[in-house]
């Protein structure tokens, strides 16, 4: 890292930005020069840290503090103490959550301690817009590697040994994927990268490719080389501006330093990439509906076979894998196929990215070697539950999957064993849920998703999860019976088998799996009219508890329909018949005098 | 189609026009062509779309239909300001809903519309992977995260002189 002192790397990922990191950056750099620091230390934003609840992240080395919630003006502080007098700014350093003593290593802290990073080897460590960083960290070596001493077939054949499965969700073993298209016949070949994350609360694809661009790039050429490919397509979705915008500048350096274009490394192979931009459609991740979008149309499936192996973008044959496949490969070639297959379970090898969000205290990306349980995942790498409520469900695999609960923690976690569980990999997202959560509302949730990114092709889909959609309603609504119950149940079934593609033969997993998990909570809606976690509008009620109520009359005055009738010093009334249900009153009332029943 | 009827300047024409050919005129880049416009002009009115149309020489329908099968695209101008709450999971369950539903109250529009004053406009989006700040409000290309109930009237007291 040069001859500077000092390193300090600032978050650049979307969370951290969008919480002033360019600011802090500014800071930094200005306080640098006011200093005359310009020869000793190095500011260098890089791509996401994982840890975004804690955002902005300020990270120094060598000494590796790690800096939390840091704001634009603790700048000047970080420089003075930290740079100049040698000194970290405690105050800022990451705290333990249990023992509440700061942490001055950042290997120390809990959340990175179980982690295992492969495909976020870079993010966080690199600079994103340099690919000389990318390089220094043995960056293009497997494509240099696979072009000079291995012929396709043997990097087909590392792949396939090392036992890589495709990371959008399904699990196909990439290796296979790749002899596929190999053996198809015809000198035009496409390898696509699908950039097109969909799935509402996960951001792993976006974190590499904003954090670590050239370890796609550098994957596309050697499964273009594999595959026998000259050109790569990367569909990536319009709303990832900064991915977008590193990408370009990736690739732009890639060709200037002769790694991608014409005769790579003096050889007789060549690859170029362009991008092609989403326009915000769920089902493009599929597939085969990707490929009609890249081809300027509306992005539905169809049935396959063919597969895109055999024809696929302009009727070619075409590989298409997701962002976080790709970002293994590099390391695979290196290190061995063996090295890859040695961690994880027996069937899924490596690791996975999680993008653990909801109710849980730290909030982020993290990379985990599969076989590892939910309950570490939960407690010990996510810390527990926010305001330590109670573990209620984890839901996986995005609207195409499950919740999970209690009784799956110690299950470790496997393409096969989530899905034998009712839920399934996906993309990888994690949205823990605690007591509050009415799960009848969160199936909904899913269904309401996928009714509207449904692309309206087949029946089964469009019809049916509409269907679904208005039956959860009804239950939520309170006007639910047991019968509906037995319709929701033949319906999923039926979307299962007759749905053309993977969003509508995956869609009823939502409804599936909390009917199979939290039957109670359906019946309780149906047959007593009542919500547990009170979030079903129509089956709570307000109440005032005279007791507790001073006659402050703050509710009446913030009720913003006039529902709350009562003098000052009387205690006060709430008419049912007039009360949106909006809960003003309950967050107003400072006496604890507001209840829910 | 929509309701809205415009006529397109001689330049806005041209606009279109030179787009069209920038992309050699390929029905493949309909896509590419269509993000182009919007950045310009902000929507896609079916008068764009009847030019794109005619200079690719394909029917009006196929670029209807692709218009209307994309979020992204909209057939309506958007607020000065244009307000996306994300619904995503992880704001969902912290309580994206009900920042949605203040916003509602404040701004007395429903999803999908402006204000009369067309200074807002309010809509839902999925996701913005900043889940660490849940819940998210996006504002033009300002992110404001951890949103509560209670600061809706703060931000958007910070648009108030513009």
């Amino acid at each position: 890292m040069g001859t500077y002192k000092y390193h300090i790397l600032v978050c650049g990922g979307t969370g951290c930005k969008s919480s002033q990191s360019t600011q802090i950056v500014q800071n930094l750099n200005e306080e640098i020069k006011a200093n005359n620091l310009e020869n000793f230390v190095k500011v260098v934003t890089t791509g996401c840290f994982g840890f975004c609840e804690r955002g902005p992240i300020v990270k120094v080395l060598p000494d590796n503090s790690f800096y939390n919630y840091v704001k634009p003006e603790d700048a000047t502080e970080i420089i003075n103490e930290h740079i100049i007098k040698g000194r970290r700014v405690e105050r800022l350093l990451f705290r333990d959550p249990v023992t509440n003593k700061p942490v001055t290593d950042s290997k120390h802290i809990n959340f990175y301690q179980k982690q295992l990073r492969i495909v976020l080897r870079n993010c966080g460590v690199i600079d994103p817009e340099n690919i000389e960083e990318y390089i220094a960290r043995d960056g293009y070596l497997a494509l240099y590697k696979c072009l000079n001493e291995l012929t396709p077939t043997e990097v087909i054949d590392i792949i396939k040994r090392s036992g890589l499965r495709g990371r959008g969700g399904a699990g196909f073993p990439t290796g296979v994927k790749w002899e596929i298209a190999a053996a198809s016949p015809g000198p035009e070949k496409y390898v696509v990268c699908n950039a097109d994350e969909g799935d509402p609360g996960a951001f792993m694809d976006r974190s590499v490719l904003e954090g670590d661009p050239h370890s796609v790039l550098e994957a596309m050429a050697i499964c273009g080389y594999a595959i026998g490919a000259s050109h790569g397509l990367i569909y990536i979705r319009a709303e990832y501006p900064m991915a977008i915008k590193r990408l370009k500048i990736a690739i732009k350096q890639a060709e200037e330093y002769g790694l991608l274009g014409k005769n790579i490394f003096g050889t007789d192979f060549s690859f170029d990439i362009e991008l092609r931009y989403g326009a915000g459609a769920f089902v493009c991740g599929e597939e085969t509906a990707l490929i009609h979008s890249m081809e300027g149309n509306r992005g539905e499936p169809t049935v396959k076979p063919p597969y895109p192996a055999v024809s696929g973008y302009k009727g070619k044959p075409t590989n298409v894998n997701n962002v976080e496949t790709f970002a293994n490969i590099s390391p695979i070639i290196i290190k061995g196929p063996e090295w890859f297959a040695s961690i994880g379970t027996e069937k899924s090898k490596g690791t996975k990215v999680f993008a653990l969000a909801g109710k849980i205290n730290n909030v982020g990306l993290i990379e985990v070697p599969m076989g590892i349980t939910l309950r570490e995942i939960i407690y010990e790498i996510g810390g527990g539950i926010k305001n330590d409520k109670k573990f209620k469900a984890i839901q996986t695999g995005g609207p195409s999957g499950g919740c999970l609960t209690e009784k799956h923690l110690d299950t470790p976690i496997e393409y096969e064993t989530l899905v034998a569980a009712g839920s399934m990999m996906g993309s990888g997202g994690m949205i823990v849920m605690d007591e509050d959560d009415c799960m009848v509302s969160v199936a909904k949730f899913y269904l309401d998703f996928t009714v509207e990114e449904s692309c309206g092709k087949c029946a089964p889909c469009r019809i049916g999860n509409k269907r679904l959609s208005e039956i959860l309603d009804k239950i939520t609504k309170g006007n639910g019976t047991m019968e509906d119950i037995e319709l929701l149940k033949n319906l999923c079934m039926v979307i299962k088998d007759t749905a053309l593609c993977g969003l509508g033969q995956t869609s009823p997993n939502p409804v599936q799996s909390t009917l199979e998990n939290f039957w109670d909570e359906y019946v309780e809606h149906i047959v007593d009219k009542k919500c547990r976690a009170n979030k079903c509008k129509d089956l709570i009620h307000y109440y005032i508890d005279p007791e507790n109520c001073t006659g402050c009359m703050a509710c009446a005055r913030k009720c913003p329909v006039n529902a709350i009738a009562g003098e000052r010093k009387q205690v006060h009334v709430i008419n049912q018949d007039l009360c949106t249900k909006c809960g003003t009153c309950l967050e107003t009332c400072k006496f604890n005098a507001v209840y829910i029943i | 189609m929509s309701h809205i009827k415009i006529k397109l300047h001689e330049n806005q024409l041209q606009f279109i026009k030179d787009t069209c050919k920038e992309f050699n005129y390929e029905p493949g880049e309909l896509i590419n062509i269509l993000h182009k416009l919007q950045d310009k002009f902000g929507y896609l009115p079916s008068e764009v779309q009847e030019v794109v149309a005619n200079e690719l020489k394909i029917p009006t329908a196929k670029v209807f239909g692709v218009v209307t099968f994309y979020s992204y695209f909209t057939m309506v101008p958007k607020g000065k300001y244009p307000i996306n709450i994300c619904l995503g999971t992880a704001c969902y369950v912290r309580g994206a809903e009900k920042i949605l539903d203040e916003f509602k109250k404040q701004l007395n529009i429903k999803v999908g519309e402006s204000t009369p004053d067309s200074k807002f406009s309010l809509n839902c989006l999925r996701c913005v992977g900043a889940c660490g700040l849940a819940p998210v409000v996006m504002i033009g290309e300002k992110t404001y995260g951890r949103v509560a109930p209670d600061d809706v009237k703060k931000i958007l007291s910070e648009y108030q002189n513009d």
